[in-house]
């Protein structure tokens, strides 16, 4: 279903591209450095969770520089990075960062990967607004998604069994879920998510499953969390302050699930991809960033 | 000798597309095979057949997935073929014409439904209200996915179904009901066992269709690869071949281990559908010799 949706928005932004090249309207962003008039053509692709702001992104990118077409694709951390090896996209979005072997693959065909953080992402834990449990430890999420707790009870709830939601492998979402929350972020351990986590193709099925079952748990990036979903305060530590996900919380750094959001590229970027990637990281793109849900990089730090 | 050139170019042509689908299944299984069969040396047989399936740990035990599809084509089947039989002897043998000829395109109408659709319906409506009808954790489960793809196999099994009762002569129906049968006793004991070996055909494409299917299946059943413990596995979320080569093939880099494994999964697919239909082949067979020798 994601996949599908994507391709339409896909195909949304390329009519918009064509109907609105109008370079008139606009101030040049701050980092502006693109030769105008350079026709260029960026194909971008990877993580679910960036998809939403990478379309926004080429989208308000066509009034500060309509000689720029951007299609965007989605398909998860792992495709936009596997295409980046294959050499058919120019930018891959990536939740996670990018793993040894996939650094190595794309070394081996002569570049050096090229990393950009371009906006951060807390990761929301949520419930079913019927459920009375509103606080969880690490420790408590880890014991959950490894199989340890499995009635709601345990956790201070009603008598209900557990139901699970987990993204595909393939996310980003998913392996940062395990290292950070499941592992605790500690290397040595080798916990695993229990074998009936239901593994779900997209944040909108996690999202459908948890507003209608009051078993249900899932993780999802703060952008996608509607207002009909129920948002578990974390704390990392046993009798620490339970924190909820916001811009705030995660900037200073007191909600402990929250990670960087990446951009790649094979080798230094160059003319229109360049000036697209300072682009991004000007102020006025990182306003795009607050308006989705996810928390800005640079500026006031 | 013009005529004979032209008649065995065209014999000819006709011989190479028949060929050509044999030579195509042969290609997809040398593709199959050669991109597979690395899994073999890169895994060692006790881990992949193990009861753990979670790649990017290198856990490859394919038991939870293929006891995942067979669960749910078993469900599939066992939701479409009285349904599908039912439907199409209503169709053939009890439907007055004119409803007859608004039911048949109507019942092969749903079978051009979009399967993603079919699965949205199953996460929108069915899931939630199995989940609190039968009180079950949740609704994404084998249950669910068996009931969407007893619905995707019905319109084959019926339509295919009730060619096979139409197909029966007239003259059977005739001599039984000149002998005193009632219509259910026509039915029941002439015009089905008439008819048995396109039936047969017909559950076959049928539960061909449900081991196929992808997308309904990744939507609805929860992909938890869980080994079944007991029955109650109908009711739980399982993971299917299918549904983790669509999730998973996209993000795999081209020539590791986990690529392979996912084409050593599409071999024991392909293998499994190939064994549903030579046996349904050789009990056509079977049964075309004994009617042989009792009609001698």
């Amino acid at each position: 279903m994601s996949r599908s949706r994507l391709i339409f928005l896909a195909l949304l932004l390329l009519t918009l591209a064509a109907g609105c090249a109008d370079p008139g309207e606009g101030n040049p962003s701050s980092g502006d450095t693109a030769s105008p008039g350079e026709a260029a053509y960026i194909e971008n692709m990877g993580s679910d969770t960036i998809v939403n702001l990478a379309l926004a992104w080429a989208e308000a990118y066509q009034t500060v520089n309509g000689e720029v077409r951007i299609s965007v694709t989605g398909g998860g951390s792992g495709t936009g990075l596997a295409a980046l090896v294959n050499g058919t996209v120019d930018i891959a979005n990536a939740s996670r960062q990018i793993k040894d072997e996939e650094r190595a693959a794309i070394q081996a065909n002569g570049f050096e990967p090229v990393e950009f953080v371009i906006a951060r992402d807390a990761i929301a834990i949520i419930v079913n607004p019927n459920n009375p449990v509103s606080e969880l430890t690490l420790q408590q999420l880890s014991d959950i998604y490894s199989g340890v707790i499995t009635n709601w009870s345990q956790v201070g709830g009603e008598d209900r069994p557990i139901v699970k939601l987990s993204r595909e492998t393939n996310s980003g979402t998913h392996v940062y879920f395990l290292e950070e929350v499941l592992r605790l972020g500690d290397k040595e351990n080798k916990t695993l998510f229990s074998p009936d986590a239901l593994l779900l193709p997209s944040s909108e099925v996690i999202s459908a499953e948890v507003r209608q079952n009051p078993n249900a748990i899932g993780y999802d990036g703060l952008g996608y969390v509607t207002d009909d979903l129920k948002v578990v305060a974390v704390s990392a530590t046993v009798g620490g302050a339970y924190v909820l996900p916001s811009a705030d919380t995660v900037n200073d750094g007191t909600y402990p699930i929250a990670r960087d959001l990446y951009m790649y590229t094979a080798g230094q970027p160059t003319g229109a991809l360049l000036a697209y990637l300072e682009w991004i990281l000007s102020p006025a793109a990182q306003e795009i960033v607050t308006e989705l849900g996810f928390v800005p990089v640079g500026g006031g730090e | 000798m013009a005529l004979s050139l032209r008649e065995r170019l065209i014999t000819g042509l006709i011989k190479a597309s028949g060929y050509s689908a044999i030579v195509f299944v042969l290609l997809i299984f040398y593709f199959l095979l050669q991109e597979g069969t690395p899994a073999l040396s890169q895994v060692p047989l006790g881990t992949l057949f193990s009861g753990r399936w979670y790649p990017i740990e290198d856990y490859f035990g394919l038991l939870p997935l293929i006891s995942g599809s067979l669960v749910v084509t078993i469900g599939a089947g066992l939701v479409a073929f009285p349904l599908g039989l039912g439907t199409a002897i209503y169709i053939a043998e009890i439907a007055p014409r004119w409803m007859r000829e608004i039911l048949k395109p109507l019942v092969e109408l749903l079978a051009g439904l979009p399967s993603v659709m079919l699965g949205f319906l199953g996460i929108i409506v069915f899931s939630p209200f199995l989940r609190s009808w039968l009180d079950i954790p949740t609704g994404l489960s084998a249950l669910t996915a068996s009931l969407l793809l007893g619905f995707i196999s019905l319109p084959t099994i019926v339509s295919v179904a009730e060619d096979a009762l139409d197909a029966v002569p007239k003259a059977y129906r005739d001599a039984a009901l000149a002998i005193g049968a009632t219509e259910w006793q026509t039915i029941w004991r002439v015009t089905v066992p008439a008819a048995r070996t396109g039936i047969l055909t017909a559950m076959m494409l049928g539960l061909g269709r449900a081991i196929g299917e992808t997308m309904t299946v990744m939507m609805v059943a929860g992909n938890a690869p869980v080994l079944p413990r007991g029955l109650d596995i109908f009711l739980s979320p399982v993971r299917t071949m299918t549904a983790t080569i669509a999730a998973e093939m996209g993000e795999v880099a081209n020539g590791s281990t986990h690529y392979h494994v996912l084409f050593f999964v599409g071999i024991v697919l392909f293998l499994i559908s190939l064994s549903v239909n030579v046996t349904a082949s050789i009990i056509i067979f079977r049964q075309g010799k004994r009617a042989e020798r009792m009609l001698s």
